[in-house]
């Protein structure tokens, strides 16, 4: 099964759903509404035996105002990845339906992506920061983030200014 | 009377306890949350991020060939099978062939890289037991891959060797015949593990039965490597979507058989991994005779622009399988890279699989993921 194959299956059984396969090169993507993902996900591990997830996590398209989660699942009995991506309005507070109930490694995923993007999953059993300490402000990946100077009274190093001294204000 | 009064004034507590982040056997800066009732684990809830340097971050601000560092630094037990992923994964982008004498250096290297991994995996675990030699043996075995490491490389841990396109140095024929002897040697020192700690009572008794995960918790869960393996599923990229050169080699995909006590269990993980040590061994010994002479690195420039696309590309590393999910604008610059790390996954079904059990069978458990912090928090 090719993910070509696969796109014209689930476009059939979800044409409200699944938006379309793109171009991207070498490896396409299935564009899904946001509000079936839970749904496609559901039926992908049930009927078309995608037993596991390979990869899940958060893209920020700063360009075109948008964030995306993409979902890599994965089929030992086709030998096939296939790649979800879901595309949101990229302001703060924005929610995605959770998959965690599908699979539990979508738990700690969704936990580190909301962690990074500040994208929150619903029905998500235990949505809080995973990665970073949970009082941090701001969502680290988010393209347009600004390292701050001091976190609780510790200064925080920078790396990517002046000269080479790395980890410097110790 | 008297007594049966007091009994019912007795009160039960469950108690916190507070593992880590500084513990022997947490393998690193893990902490964990045990909330115990009596000896046995009612909950067991693992704290991460101590480690946390946001690598991904970094990615987006350095240029193609600067990421490799990097990567090298997460899981920073297995660096060379972790630098080959991400090369693997920026030439599928880019459609470039890497050199035949390159493949060759990379599989007999990152196969070296395996068994170092996998004899700390063997110390580690025998000391979270309790048995202290095992890891005296393994350390003496590992020093010697590790001085071929700084050979080829010029460093002993983080080695920035496997470049995009090919491999960052060329290996001399002294390095060919180092790596000779030490497969010569090495292969003996398989068995005597075995004797010192994988048959031993004690070990046996402390790592059979407990911590089983079965296939459908490991597919659920999305763990691979050694613990699908262990689970009895013969599962392995380098066989069954074979990478590199991977194709042309024979070996076999060890799996749990439930030997000792139940399929699944952290004595049928460790175990895999002894025995992969045998199998990389053996396509070292495969390879090492016929390295084809040639350049050690494609024609890739120094400063790479990547066509604009996306790949998701995984590799078999020690721990599992490490996926890369990089995405190009075109530009000389990553526009965002998603690790898959299989240490993170592995450490998320701790709660799950330890509940019930005794607090020191945590410990085994948390012995056989051989988890590498720096891979799980990044």
């Amino acid at each position: 099964m090719t993910v070509q194959d696969l796109y014209e299956k689930l476009k059939a059984k979800f044409p409200a759903h699944i938006v379309e396969l793109s171009e991207t090169k070498p490896d396409p993507y299935i564009k899904v509404e946001a509000a079936g993902i839970l749904e496609v996900v559901q039926s992908l591990r049930d009927e078309f035996e995608f037993q596991t997830v390979a990869n899940l996590g958060g893209i920020d398209y700063i360009e075109e105002k948008q964030f995306a989660v993409f979902y890599h699942l994965f089929s030992y009995t086709h030998k096939v990845v296939v790649a979800l991506k879901v595309f949101l309005p990229r302001e703060d507070g924005v929610s995605v339906p959770s998959v965690a109930s599908v699979y539990k490694a979508a738990n700690w995923l969704e936990r580190e992506t909301y962690d990074m993007y500040g994208i929150r999953f619903e029905g998500h059993p235990d949505m809080r920061r995973i990665l970073c300490p949970e009082d941090w402000e701001g969502y680290p990946l988010r393209k347009d983030y600004k390292t701050p100077d001091y976190y609780r009274g510790i200064p925080v190093p920078l790396y990517f200014e002046g000269d080479s001294s790395a980890g410097g204000g110790h | 009377m008297h007594l049966s009064h007091q009994a019912d004034n007795l009160r039960t507590d469950e108690l916190l306890i507070n593992m880590g982040p500084q513990h022997p056997s947490t393998h690193g800066v893990l902490r964990i949350i045990i909330t115990t009732d009596g000896e046995i684990v009612k909950a067991a809830h693992p704290e991460i991020g101590y480690l946390h340097r946001c690598k991904e971050k970094h990615s987006e601000n350095v240029d193609w060939m600067a990421v490799a560092p990097f990567v090298d630094r997460m899981d920073y037990l297995a660096s060379m099978n972790n630098s080959m992923g991400y090369a693997i994964a920026v030439e599928k982008l880019m459609g470039v062939e890497v050199p035949r004498r390159a493949e060759y250096i990379r599989v007999i290297i990152s196969e070296l890289q395996r068994i170092a991994s996998h004899q700390m995996a063997f110390g580690t675990y025998g000391l979270d037991i309790g048995a202290f030699t095992p890891f005296m043996h393994a350390f003496r075995d590992r020093e010697k891959i590790l001085d071929i490491f700084e050979a080829i490389s010029g460093a002993r841990l983080l080695y920035n060797y496997m470049w995009i396109g090919g491999t960052y140095r060329d290996i001399t024929p002294e390095i060919v015949k180092q790596i000779k002897e030490y497969c010569a040697y090495f292969a003996g020192q398989i068995s005597q593990y075995n004797e010192l700690l994988s048959y031993n009572k004690i070990f046996v008794e402390r790592t059979a039965n407990v911590g089983i995960m079965d296939r459908e918790l490991c597919w659920s869960y999305g763990l691979t490597g050694p613990m699908l393996r262990g689970a009895g599923m013969k599962w392995d990229l380098r066989k069954d979507e074979p990478y590199s050169i991977y194709s042309e080699v024979d070996f076999d995909v060890p799996v749990g058989k439930g030997e000792m006590g139940t399929l699944g269990d952290s004595w049928d993980r460790y175990m895999v991994r002894m025995r992969e040590m045998e199998e990389s061994l053996k396509i070292v010994n495969q390879l090492i005779d016929g390295i084809p002479d040639g350049p050690h690195r494609g024609r890739v420039a120094k400063k790479i622009r990547v066509p604009k696309g996306e790949v998701f590309s995984r590799t078999e590393c020690p721990r599992g399988e490490l996926g890369f999910y990089i995405i190009s604008d075109g530009s000389e610059i990553p526009y965002r890279i998603k690790v898959k790390s299989p240490c993170f996954l592995n450490i998320s079904t701790l709660d799950e699989v330890t509940r019930g059990l005794m607090v020191a069978d945590l410990v085994a458990t948390v012995g056989s993921l051989d988890i590498v912090l720096g891979e799980v928090d990044r």
